[in-house]
């Protein structure tokens, strides 16, 4: 009801304005947690009156030179410097809190920065040379000499959907089956298999194509196809989804189990019924987590697939594209406008990333939808 | 409410008399039951009947065994791994232990309400009434649903606070609601017997008087076993009580049961005038 927030307080308001108890104007809210003018003014002195000393010493007085140290002096002096005028003001207590305050926000800000500048740089980077055509047309008819604009990936984008799509059939139903065993039925063979887990999640990338390679490629004599990139990365998926969703489901409170054992449940059913449908939300953030490990692996795209100019739909058969793999070796052309085009699919992967992830939310996040059919019919009585 | 039969066939059909007839509240006698936790006694040899039609309260103060004994009634006892017991459990005539009946079976039979409400936060409040059917594999008719769902929301107490909303989440309810929607999905499955471990402790006054109402209300069509603090409740609520006392370090055990009037008026036992009357535990 009350919107105006930030309405200016009057500097004394009418005594009949106070006792009325009619609603009148909005009453001005207290701010506790404003950051004040003070509070600006002590940061943004603190941040000069450093660098000035900074430039000073580092400048003028003493022979060192460089970019990156005097940054490191300058936060550093910044600090002392914010320590001291803070205890100047509110003593040692507040002072120690302001600093960390100032020092955690640091940390986040220099964690945010080179996250936007990578895909910032490469959505800049790639839409320059981005056309609808990039979705509609493959590099058969391109050569080293063609223009960025030339041609397309598509023949990338459905062999990097199909090969993720084969790893996420295969490995969440093992990933969360896994994650029920360590979970729900809890056996003596719990740790060991956890171990294992941890162990294939550390696993280098290059190692499961490798592995793929020898076990079922040689062995099975297989071509070097779509389908042994989906096995590679299943394997690479496994453990972030086994993980991702073990503590999802240890995060299903244990008086949800009770109560639905106290009900005559077998323990498929809780798990299924009461279970796995509370965790939902929580699984979908597994499966996403890992699809995003293994979408732009290219290691064992290297190693199991040479790659194609031409589309090939079907990856049980013959060489098949994917994004990082294109990405990969257009960017080790020598012409610029190759380079470009490898730029264009690494903003086209960023993009489908994007998509599945904002999909899945919709779908995943909804509300349960399980026997609404009942409840449908009982609305519609008249109350 | 009563449960006198009527020979008037003219009268209009009580939804009560839907529940099926072959489950019937039934009597449990346990005897001489004793549980560990690992090496840890906590039970020692207790021994009680319940009577069918009735509610029983079993009173004592925190960490006596109340809530253990209360859960090997219906065989959860047995979800701690380390847990164990000896004894025998009678549902009427049938021994839940050792008997060739699944366990599934008997905590159908033996429903049970915990202290912390626990509607499934994933279903609806419908479907939350009709989760137990679904869990112990009785599909309801497709035409039975409804009735089932206000059957028991009713039985529960719940029926006009909610009728509007059946299809919102389950955790959208306070917690007096919530419980009582807990106590509606126990009935669900029309259970013999009905344990309630402090289903009131997380309450505030007026959802603990609904409960006790709604206890009044069910304790004709299901046996009633409910662990309290409060005695006033077991007062109010029970027909008979059971007195369980742990001395420091040693097992559970029940010192006196009776009626709930003697047991509040004209004890056996000092311990029980004390504790009744507030002066320990």
């Amino acid at each position: 009801m009350v919107v105006a927030t930030d309405t200016p307080a009057p500097d004394a308001p009418a005594p009949d304005e106070v006792r009325s108890a009619k609603p009148g104007p909005a009453e001005p809210r207290l701010r506790i947690r404003r950051f004040e003018a003070a509070d600006v003014g002590a940061l943004a002195g603190s941040a000069i009156s450093a660098f000035c000393l900074m430039w000073l010493v580092y400048v003028r007085l003493t022979p060192l030179s460089g970019g990156v140290g005097f940054a490191i002096c300058w936060y550093a002096t910044f600090i002392v410097t914010y320590w001291l005028v803070v205890r100047e003001q509110r003593g040692a207590l507040a002072a120690k809190d302001k600093v960390a305050g100032v020092v955690v926000a640091t940390a986040g800000i220099g964690c945010l920065v080179p996250l936007t500048l990578v895909i910032g740089y490469t959505v800049w980077k790639g839409w320059q040379t981005f056309r609808l055509s990039f979705f509609t047309e493959t590099q058969e008819f391109t050569g080293p000499l063609s223009d960025a604009t030339d041609g397309g990936a598509i023949h990338a984008v459905v062999g990097t959907l199909e090969q993720v799509a084969i790893a996420t059939v295969l490995s969440v139903p093992l990933g969360v089956a896994t994650a029920l065993f360590l979970n729900e039925i809890r056996g003596r063979f719990a740790r060991p298999v956890r171990i294992v887990v941890d162990a294939m999640s550390a696993t280098p990338s290059i190692l499961a194509g490798l592995f793929i390679y020898a076990v079922i490629v040689l062995q099975l004599d297989w071509r070097r196809d779509g389908l042994a990139v989906g096995l590679a990365l299943t394997v690479l998926m496994l453990p972030t989804v086994t993980r991702t969703a073990e503590v999802v489901l240890r995060l299903v409170p244990g008086g949800l189990r009770e109560g639905a054992l106290a009900l005559g449940g077998t323990e498929w059913r809780v798990t299924r019924q009461v279970v796995l449908p509370t965790a939902r939300t929580g699984l979908v953030t597994a499966i996403l987590l890992g699809i995003a490990r293994v979408v732009g692996e290219t290691a064992p795209l290297i190693v199991l697939n040479a790659g194609a100019f031409v589309m090939n739909a079907n990856p049980f058969a013959g060489n098949q594209e994917g994004l990082p793999l294109f990405i990969y070796r257009y960017i080790n052309f020598p012409q610029p406008a190759r380079k470009d085009a490898a730029w264009t699919a690494a903003f086209v992967l960023i993009m489908i990333v994007l998509v599945l992830f904002t999909a899945a939310r919709l779908i995943g996040g909804r509300a349960p939808v399980a026997r609404r059919a009942v409840v449908r019919r009982k609305q519609k009585e008249p109350a | 409410m009563s449960t006198t039969i009527s020979a008037d066939d003219t009268a209009p059909v009580d939804t009560q008399n839907l529940i099926d007839l072959t489950r019937t509240p039934a009597s449990m006698t346990a005897r001489d039951v004793s549980a560990w936790f690992g090496d840890h006694k906590v039970l020692e040899r207790v021994s009680i009947d319940v009577k069918a039609r009735s509610v029983t309260a079993l009173i004592g103060p925190s960490g006596c065994g109340k809530s253990t004994f209360l859960r090997i009634l219906n065989r959860m006892h047995e979800l701690v791994p380390s847990a164990s017991l000896a004894g025998t459990v009678m549902l009427d005539d049938v021994d839940i232990y050792r008997d060739a009946r699944s366990v599934t079976q008997t905590r159908r039979e033996i429903g049970m309400v915990f202290q912390k409400p626990n509607p499934f936060p994933a279903m609806s409040i419908a479907d939350n009434v009709v989760a137990g059917l679904h869990l112990s594999g009785t599909k309801p008719r497709r035409g039975e649903v409804d009735a089932i769902v206000e059957r028991n929301l009713e039985r529960a107490g719940l029926w006009n606070e909610v009728k509007n909303r059946l299809g919102a989440a389950g955790g959208s309810l306070s917690g007096g609601q919530q419980q009582r929607l807990c106590i509606a999905r126990a009935l669900a499955v029309d259970p013999r017997v009905l344990l309630m471990d402090e289903p009131c402790s997380a309450l505030d006054p007026t959802s603990t008087r609904r409960i006790e109402e709604t206890i009044a209300d069910i304790s004709d069509d299901v046996t009633i076993v409910i662990v309290t603090h409060n005695m006033q409740q077991a007062q109010r609520v029970s027909h008979h009580c059971a007195f369980f006392l742990a001395a420091e370090n040693q097992p559970g055990v029940i010192v006196e049961a009776d009626t709930t009037e003697t047991m509040f008026t004209n004890p056996q036992d000092q311990r029980t005038l004390d504790y009744v009357h507030g002066r320990f535990g």
